[in-house]
């Protein structure tokens, strides 16, 4: 009996699938994948804490702050690029051949993606401090950060109602798809908007940066990739736990049923 | 034989109008079907009896194509009810009536029997989806007709449903599944909340129905009532029918 | 489709006069979000600015962006009524049984919704001209903007109403969601609004232009998207 389930033997699986006794309830949601993908992130965040804190120099007009850039920029793309895009190919997909394997993943994605949302809009808003001397400018990249956070936390909102499961993530599939086009509305709308106002606020694109400097962003990268890939993993397994559980439960609730009511008959007029 | 429209004559010749094997019905994570069977052939008047719970309002809404197969089989009119098109093409064949009158508030009665029965010929093709067929004239003769069969006199066609009793709410939701004509007749408890009166008229309507060649399926603890109707009377238990 | 979503709208409309919500509720609560504003913002307070703006009160400035924001609150309450009339008595189950296009179904709940918003938007902007005093400037602009930003709230609106819809959470559910999604219309709605107010017709067509995009893009994604919404089983 083995406590490992990689995604991909997870693929494989016919969506319905129930649990039972012939599938092994699983205890933990590690796995060799997973203890790998952590060790990788632990390691890599150790890195870009040596790299970023200590070895990379100050930046010439931001001074110290330019550090929290080293993990705000790589967050934001993990959770606006990759995080919302896996919820919406997974919601595609859902809506295409009903996969509940694609429904889980799109969801779990979402859930870390929306963390990554908020850790994003706190460290820009720390960044924002040193930077601008508030905590809160009408930037067009935090201002649009902050309404799709808010657009993420309603598809979660969905995902929680109280109402028949299937019908539920469909509904939800159709708000991941929705949403991601509404992701680059609303980015698209509010860099109008504050272009047309003032000139461009500071970029963090712009600033000048050595060698060390650019290793500690790209380290950053690596890191929260590694860190959200093996947030997602886990999550995505607790869902699919709890899947198994209910179908096994559902298995049995049909067989208590069926016995209580007792033998069925052929039902046709005359017993045909 | 799926998705293909068959002529009203073909069908009662060949195929029963449900056919149902082993299916598993379920109501968010309950099932309330569980292995159920049913075959029921054109111009049977079958009733459901069985305990509150043992899943006859579910069976009814299977049947009527609004509620999804989880495992098993299931045909109503040759139409597969596990595929949404099957589903729509069900629909558009029955009567529905359920625990829920369906009425808007805020329209007259007139109205409300008006809208949906103009919703179901919208749909309606010249396919024989209806029982008296699409020549017998407009919406509003429809309409007319199955108030006036259910007792609806003229002033209360004009009042607003809110202002209903409950009896004559019931009356009013009635009228919408006369005014579509179905070819198989769908009643959870059609007696529930009836005067005598309006009883004897919920038996005749299924009476006549059955004299034209429709079908019926009706839910109901009223025995002695529909005793005298039904062809057969199945009890609901636990999820699953037998006779 | 296009008849199913005739007989929705008319059905909609028909029991919008006799219910009277619009009128008798969300229409005053539109004026009255008007007149609150005016409590928020004083209204003698001035902009210091050019010698052109420092005639202006801050309010008549603010006017663009308080009156697209009291339409929007009202039609989060439009949006609501349309789908608590069919979650009352398990209306929208029977709009499945009796053989409804979700396509049509969709059209005519937004083409309700937006008539209810004209209505709307007519008077609660006669209310705004008469409160805030912002002058007139370029009619054609303002009418498309008006135009546009209907249609993409109503469209937008039901699609996401329906997202709530049948869920007990609905009536809290739903200003979540479209709240966000509508943040860019009620954006683009007020730079237009303002370029045609305050500017002539500069910037402001661009942001019509937007507006247009938005309405197309929900309109599809309203029609594709309605049947799977709308399907419980």
């Amino acid at each position: 009996m083995t406590t490992e389930m990689s995604p991909e033997s997870e693929a494989t699986q016919p969506p319905r699938h129930a649990g039972g006794s012939e599938s092994p309830m699983f205890s933990s949601t590690a796995s060799k994948v997973t203890s790998v993908l952590g060790w990788m992130s632990i390691v890599a965040i150790g890195a870009l804490l040596t790299l970023g804190l200590l070895i990379s120099p100050p930046e010439v007009s931001q001074g110290e702050s330019v550090r929290l850039f080293y993990i705000h920029v790589p967050s934001a793309i993990v959770c606006l690029y990759i995080a919302f895009s896996i919820t919406l190919v997974g919601s595609i997909i859902y809506l295409r051949n009903q996969s509940v394997f694609w429904d889980l993943v799109a969801g779990a994605s979402a859930e870390v993606g929306v963390l990554f949302l908020a850790f994003t809009l706190a460290t820009g808003m720390l960044w924002g401090k040193p930077t601008w001397g508030t905590y809160w400018t009408w930037d067009p990249r935090l201002t649009s950060t902050a309404v799709s956070f808010i657009l993420y936390l309603g598809y979660l909102a969905v995902r929680r109602l109280d109402m028949d499961p299937v019908a539920r993530s469909r509904r939800a599939a159709v708000l991941g798809i929705v949403s991601f086009a509404n992701l680059i509305i609303i980015r698209f709308s509010v860099q109008w908007w504050r272009s047309l106002h003032q000139g461009a606020t500071i970029d963090p694109r712009d600033t000048q940066l050595d060698d060390s400097m650019l290793a500690s962003f790209f380290l950053g990268l690596v890191a929260m990739t590694l860190t959200f890939a093996w947030l997602v993993v886990h999550r995505f397994r607790v869902a699919w736990l709890e899947h198994q559980l209910e179908a096994s439960q559902l298995e049995t609730a049909i067989a208590e049923r069926t016995a209580a009511a007792g033998p069925s008959t052929g039902l046709a007029p005359g017993g045909a | 034989m799926l998705g293909v429209k068959w002529p009203i004559s073909f069908i009662a010749v060949s195929d029963p109008v449900v056919r149902l094997r082993g299916v598993v019905s379920l109501i968010g994570r309950f099932p309330a079907l569980a292995g159920t069977d049913l075959v029921v052939e054109q111009g049977e008047v079958v009733l459901l009896q069985g305990p509150n719970g043992a899943g006859k309002s579910t069976l009814l809404r299977l049947c009527a194509g609004m509620a999804p197969i989880h495992t098993g089989h299931g045909e109503a009119f040759g139409f597969d009810l596990t595929t949404r098109a099957g589903q729509r093409e069900v629909r558009r064949r029955v009567g529905l009536l359920g625990h829920a009158t369906s009425l808007y508030d805020d329209l007259t009665v007139e109205e409300n029997v008006r809208f949906w029965s103009s919703a179901a010929a919208i749909g309606r093709g010249r396919d024989g989806t209806s029982s008296s067929g699409g020549a017998s004239g407009s919406d509003a003769a429809r309409a007319d007709e199955a108030m006036t069969r259910l007792g609806v006199g003229e002033r209360l066609r004009s009042v607003k449903v809110a202002r209903l009793s409950a009896g004559q709410r019931r009356r009013a939701a009635i009228a919408v599944v006369v005014a579509r004509r179905p070819l198989l007749w769908l009643l959870d408890e059609p007696h529930a909340g009836l005067d005598a009166d309006g009883r004897d008229l919920i038996d005749e309507l299924v009476r006549q129905a059955a004299e034209q060649g429709a079908t019926a399926i009706v839910a109901s603890h009223e025995l002695d009532r529909v005793d005298a109707l039904a062809t057969r009377v199945l009890s609901v238990v636990g999820g699953q029918v037998s006779a | 489709m296009i008849r199913h979503a005739k007989l929705i709208a008319a059905k909609d409309l028909r029991i919008e006069v006799s219910a009277k919500v619009l009128t008798a509720q969300i229409l005053p609560f539109g004026l009255l979000v008007l007149v609150l504003f005016g409590f928020g913002i004083p209204p003698d307070r001035r902009v210091l600015g050019t010698d052109d703006e420092a005639s202006r009160s801050l309010l008549e400035q603010a006017s663009p962006g308080l009156f697209w924001l009291a339409i929007l609150f009202s039609a989060l309450l439009a949006i609501n009524r349309s789908f608590a009339i069919e979650s009352v008595d398990g209306n929208l189950d029977a709009l499945r049984l009796a053989g409804f296009d979700p396509a049509g179904v969709f059209l005519g709940k937004s083409l309700a919704v937006a008539s209810e918003l004209v209505v709307l938007e007519v008077i609660v902007g006669i209310g705004a001209f008469l409160l805030y005093g912002p002058p007139l400037g370029d009619p054609l602009l303002l009418g498309s903007t008006v135009l546009l930003t209907t249609g993409a709230m109503a469209f937008a609106g039901t699609l996401y109403g329906a997202l709530g819809a049948g869920s007990r959470l609905r009536d809290t559910l739903v200003p979540l969601l479209v709240l966000p999604v509508l943040a860019p219309v009620l954006l683009a709605a007020t730079r237009a609004t303002e370029s045609s107010l305050f500017e002539g017709s500069s910037s402001g067509w661009g942001w019509v232009g937007f507006l247009g995009a938005f309405c197309l893009l929900y309109l599809g994604a309203g029609i594709l998207s309605f049947g799977s919404l709308l399907e419980e089983t």
